[in-house]
């Protein structure tokens, strides 16, 4: 059940406001100013340092923390203690997110809210467990079967791991979704300056329980809005939650075609439509170039790089860096292309947000990417071959 | 003592779901009945149960039941529910499954859940099948039984599910047939009232799913099948050292009762500690 | 300004320990800093690199492309890293544990385990001669860095090495030395 904020006992717990932190940690630091009560996961490499400072910081908290059996538990246990009023998170790697998948799309089409962290190394299968990769971005937006819509946000920071944590516990409640936080092996280990908040300052944002009695609330109605407010279990709502396509009520409704489309669009438009309010981006355009470099996550950190040594040697380059990647923000792409012939993803996988570059662009500008895979960083001077030279063909 | 049907259909069905999808014979709505009556003898508020379920017939069972439900994904149910029992301890998790679902995909979240001992009350209805999928073999189905993958006899030993959870450390573990109306409603309050996972094995009969094409083909075969082949601990415990040894019957009644410390006590506990510590002014840790 | 600093070893030597008590003391003093590091999968053994990067604005790209200061403290980094330096960089290797002729040669190992007492702290001797070395904070907040970052009750010792390392830079430089 939700308690306050006991924020004396959170400066303990959080330690200084200024901290040499890795990314990992960061993340667990950034759960606990979101109001996180509840983690369960398993260890699994670049991941599982969160689970162990999340192990060490929320029971003295008052919070649960429990490694559970596998990643399919840990997820199962987030959702269920969601149920119960919980800002629950778990936090994994490539195969843990595999095993996820499906509880994913559960808490879809349940609408219940929980944050998971993806560290990203190498792939597919086993692959590189100690190097980082991009490989996942794909599988956020469509790894569980099905039409969904997720929201997935990629740090570029150890500061940005505080940061978007923290806003993805306030987002997975404001959606009743699950929210996505990408980071990878590079980020996750790394270690540079954050500055944490004035507790005074913190104040996660409350669900939207419900505002009508139990004998007249429809729990999937979504009166106000695409978004239904949500009872916890244990205050008299009977509330009735099944992966199964319901109606309003939330009882099975798979014989009715109508009933399915309406929630299923309702669940997919409830974030679609917020699109531009979820769409968080950098821009750096330059006046007179050309070519823009689209990048998010630890990528983004090379093409700031590029572009650093571009000014240098005076070549004309922007960069827009994608802090939200799903839902996809193609305003803000389409935006930044909008005087630039070519645009360049660099990526390390063997191209998948550059996929998503291209849809919204519909040849608007032609894209190319740079990719890298085998746990290097792209260097700076790869993507700047690349602005000269051609990047490879999406 | 006991209230009557009328009250436990007025106080805890779920009228807009009724009629139910369960099959003529079939030993699933019984086991609801059992189950209803326990939590009303107890005296629960039901407000404060929680029903947790994964996929399968026995799974449904949330569905029908005036309360909070948590129909979840294949095997996976008592997982959700050590998130919801975890989360709110103050409410009593009850958890519907059946042998494929708690035995088969979620074999590993059964075992772990008992030897955490976290309080949590299991009902797995044991009808040796996968049913709703029409009658697949599962890890209950008893050795030559004839289902729709294992045409030619099935190949395998069964689970003794009892034996699994005593194995694993459950502190209470029961089996009973749906034949046993006052037996099972007992273990189920007992399982409830358990601090710590207590499980509830109950064999009830699939005519569609594995009956026809394994003797019991309705219920009256069913039960008749049950007569012959169960036998009570007590009864059992009452025959010669040799008829127990060739014992071929599959054994009903509490199998295991014991008391031990029940995880989420414990966690508690470590709370409390940890505030003192830090009330105190002592880290009994480097910080986070 | 930005000092692209390598230090690498075999894994157990606290190679990552130190990369990261420079990234700190510099974020202390201000400075821009990012530490990363790789190792092999076996924490003994197997080869361990961390490096560090500090300037004065926001760090974009966080890897060494071309050290302008590399540590070497075995045979095996040396011979991985030792090449890819930048011009002019200043190369340090630990005297008794690598061959490299080019290089200043210091004995970490030897003066953490003769002077200090114990040869687990050749990696804060090291630390105390790099302060030295880059000259980018004042000793004191070095050894703060340190404190803030050691097992407790190892104070005593860990100070004293970091005094002995920088009383080696003080005494040696960046000259051969032994």
């Amino acid at each position: 059940m939700p308690a306050e904020l006991d924020r004396r006992r959170m400066a303990r717990v959080l330690g200084r406001s200024e901290q040499f932190a890795q990314g990992d940690v960061a993340c667990a630091l950034g759960a606990v100013l979101g109001g996180c009560d509840f983690f369960a996961g398993y260890p699994i490499t670049p991941a599982t340092e969160i689970a162990e400072a999340v192990s060490r910081m929320l029971p003295r908290l008052g919070g649960v923390a429990i490694q559970m059996e596998d990643e399919i538990a840990s997820l199962s246990a987030v959702l269920g203690a969601a149920w119960t009023g919980s800002r629950a998170m778990t936090a994994t790697s490539g195969p843990g997110f595999s095993l996820m998948q499906e509880g994913i799309g559960y808490a879809c089409m349940t609408e219940t809210p929980c944050v998971i962290v993806d560290v990203q190394r190498s792939g597919p299968s086993t692959g590189q467990p100690t190097e980082p990769a991009q490989g996942d971005m794909l599988q956020a937006k469509w790894g569980t079967h099905g039409d969904h819509e997720i929201i997935a946000l990629a740090p570029s920071s150890v500061q940005e791991c505080v940061d978007l944590t923290r806003l993805a516990f306030d987002l997975a409640e404001e959606y009743r979704n699950p929210v996505l936080v990408m980071t990878d092996g590079e980020i996750g280990h790394m270690r540079e300056r954050i500055l944490l908040p004035d507790l005074a300052d913190v104040e996660p944002r409350h669900r939207q329980r419900p505002s009508s009695l139990p004998d007249t609330f429809v729990p999937f109605a979504a009166t106000n809005g695409k978004v239904p407010e949500m009872p916890d279990f244990g205050t008299g709502y009977h509330a009735y939650v099944t992966g199964l396509t319901h109606n309003e009520r939330g009882f099975p409704a798979t014989d009715d075609a109508d009933a399915h489309t309406r929630l299923v669009r309702r669940l997919c438009e409830k974030i679609t439509d917020a699109t531009e309010r979820l769409t968080r981006v950098e821009v750096d355009s330059e006046d007179g170039a050309r070519v823009g470099l689209v990048s998010y996550g630890i990528s983004a950190r090379s093409a700031a790089g590029a572009v650093r040594l571009a000014r240098e040697r005076g070549i004309r380059l922007s960069h827009l860096r994608l802090v939200t990647v799903f839902p996809f923000p193609e305003r803000a792409v389409l935006e930044f292309v909008r005087d630039l012939d070519r645009v360049i993803v660099p990526e390390l996988n063997l191209g998948q947000i550059c996929h998503s570059v291209r849809e919204a662009l519909a040849g608007a500008a032609r894209v190319e990417r740079v990719s890298r895979i085998g746990g290097e960083m792209i260097h700076p001077d790869e993507i700047l071959h690349a602005v000269s030279h051609g990047g490879e063909p999406v | 003592m006991f209230n009557t049907a009328r009250h436990i259909r007025d106080t805890y069905i779920r009228d807009e779901m009724w009629p139910s999808i369960f099959c003529t014979g079939c030993g699933i709505g019984n086991v609801l009945n059992y189950t209803l009556r326990a939590v009303d003898s107890l005296g629960l508020d039901i407000d404060k149960v929680v029903f947790c379920s994964g996929i399968g017939c026995s799974s449904r069972l949330p569905g029908y039941i005036e309360a909070d439900g948590l129909h979840t994904t294949h095997g996976r149910a008592i997982a959700f529910a050590t998130g919801v029992k975890l989360a709110a301890p103050e409410l009593d998790v009850v958890v519907f499954t059946g042998d494929g679902d708690m035995a088969g995909i979620g074999g590993n979240h059964f075992i772990h859940a008992a030897r955490r001992n976290l309080d949590l009350t299991v009902i797995c209805v044991n009808n040796h099948n996968y049913g709703m999928t029409g009658g697949q073999v599962s890890p209950t189905t008893p050795t030559r039984g004839t289902t729709t993958t294992t045409p030619y006899g099935n190949l395998e030993e069964p689970f003794d599910l009892c034996r699994l959870a005593i194995g694993a450390g459950a502190p209470f573990v029961a089996r009973w047939t749906m034949g046993y109306p006052y037996e099972t409603i007992a273990a189920v309050e007992t399982a409830i009232r358990t601090r710590g996972f207590g499980f509830v094995e109950i064999l009830a009969p699939c005519p569609t799913g594995y009956g026809k094409a394994n003797q019991q083909r309705d219920a009256p075969a069913a039960w008749a099948w049950y007569r012959e082949n169960t036998i009570t601990r007590v009864d059992l415990s009452r025959l010669s050292p040799e008829e127990r040894a060739s014992n071929q019957r599959i054994v009903v009644g509490t199998l295991w009762q014991a008391t031990k410390p029940e995880y989420g006590e414990r966690y508690r506990e470590l709370v409390t500690r940890l505030r003192q510590h830090d009330d105190a002014g002592s880290d009994p840790l480097p910080p986070g | 300004m930005r000092r692209e600093i390598r230090i690498c070893g075999t894994g157990g030597q606290g190679i990552i320990l130190a990369g990261v008590i420079l990234g700190e003391a510099a974020m202390r003093a201000g400075y821009c800093a990012v530490q990363t590091q790789s190792y092999g999968p076996e924490s003994r053994g197997g080869a361990a690199r961390s490096e560090v990067l500090i300037s004065d604005s926001a760090v974009d790209y966080p890897r060494v492309t071309l050290a302008d200061v590399l540590v070497a403290l075995s045979q095996p980094a040396w011979d991985r890293y030792g090449r890819q330096l930048a011009e002019g960089a200043t190369v340090v290797v630990d005297s008794d544990l690598v061959e490299a002729p080019e290089a200043c040669r210091l004995p970490f190992t030897l003066t953490a385990e003769k002077t200090v007492g114990r040869k687990i702290v050749t990696n804060i001797v090291m630390l105390g001669y790099l302060g030295g070395l880059l000259d980018l904070f004042p000793h004191a907040l070095l050894e703060e860095t340190v404190l803030a970052n050691i097992p407790p009750g190892t104070g005593e010792l860990n100070r004293a090495a970091l005094k002995a390392g920088r009383d080696l830079f003080d005494s040696e430089g960046v000259r051969h030395a032994g």
